[in-house]
């Protein structure tokens, strides 16, 4: 049995791919229980993002030394890649309508700046706030209209 | 090599009961909410887990029948969130006139 005989590497790769499965289990579980423990919808989309990028990595490492080929290995890379670049945005999108709902504990927070944005911008939504007075619609700079959707799409719906 | 076989399957069995676990937390903080923010936390976290589950099926089961679907699981896992995100917003007083028209 020498290094290059695969009678050798078989076993050693066996136990590679069960530990990779098991690594992403382990980071799934730990997303799960940060949803069950974290306090609020913030510290939750941190726990929350653990395994949709290491844990599928561990995972599509895993699919391709089972089936021990390169071919496997490249079909599997759009999937993290389309992890890589959609996370982070949806991570943000539920970040932002999480602050705008007012649906966090603002005494853990560290640091807030956002929220001087939003009152230098004149927006009457303070986290944790009350709502104050609006300012007439014509008095408002462009700028201070919602933030959510881009100018087209609201002249369309 | 039959001790190389039991190490590999036991890990295997804990990894299929740590996904079964993780799936129905993510189901239960789903259910219980409380906030809209957190059941499109959770069920972003149901989506991942889904996508390592069959990800583990084609490891285990040694198959790559799977990946189209792992792929197009991956690329439109965003869309919910986004969607849903975009429409949570505080709740304004009825007697607001503002919130009419804006949406």
């Amino acid at each position: 049995m020498t290094l290059g005989d695969s009678a050798f590497w078989n076993p050693i790769l066996d136990i590679a791919v069960a530990v990779f499965l098991a690594l992403a289990a382990f980071l799934t579980l730990a997303a799960a229980v940060g949803l069950i423990r974290f306090p609020d919808p913030l510290s939750r989309l941190h726990a929350a993002t653990k395994p949709q990028i290491l844990g599928l990595i561990f995972v599509v490492i895993a699919i391709a030394l089972g089936v021990r080929s390169w071919t496997v290995l490249l079909l599997l890379i759009p999937v993290v890649v389309f992890q890589l670049l959609t996370a982070p945005i949806s991570a943000h999108m539920v970040g932002r309508a999480a602050y705008r709902a007012g649906d966090f504990d603002s005494e853990t927070l560290t640091t807030d700046e956002l929220a001087p944005d939003i009152e230098a911008a004149g927006r009457s939504d303070l986290p944790g706030g009350q709502l104050l007075d609006e300012p007439p619609r014509s008095a408002r700079p462009p700028r201070t209209r919602r933030p959510g959707p881009a100018k087209g799409r609201r002249g369309a719906s | 090599m039959i001790a190389d076989a039991v190490v590999a399957d036991s890990l295997v069995a804990v990894a299929i009961v740590l996904l079964s676990v993780a799936a129905l937390v993510a189901l239960y903080r789903v259910i219980a909410g409380p906030s809209l923010v957190d059941r499109v936390i959770a069920s972003d976290v149901l989506l991942t887990t889904l996508i390592i589950v069959v990800g583990t099926e084609m490891a285990i089961n040694g198959h790559t029948r799977t990946i189209p679907l792992m792929v197009a699981l991956a690329a439109v896992g965003i869309f919910g969130s986004v969607a849903v995100a975009r429409f949570v917003s505080r709740p304004v007083p009825e007697s607001s006139p503002t919130q009419e028209g804006e949406l």
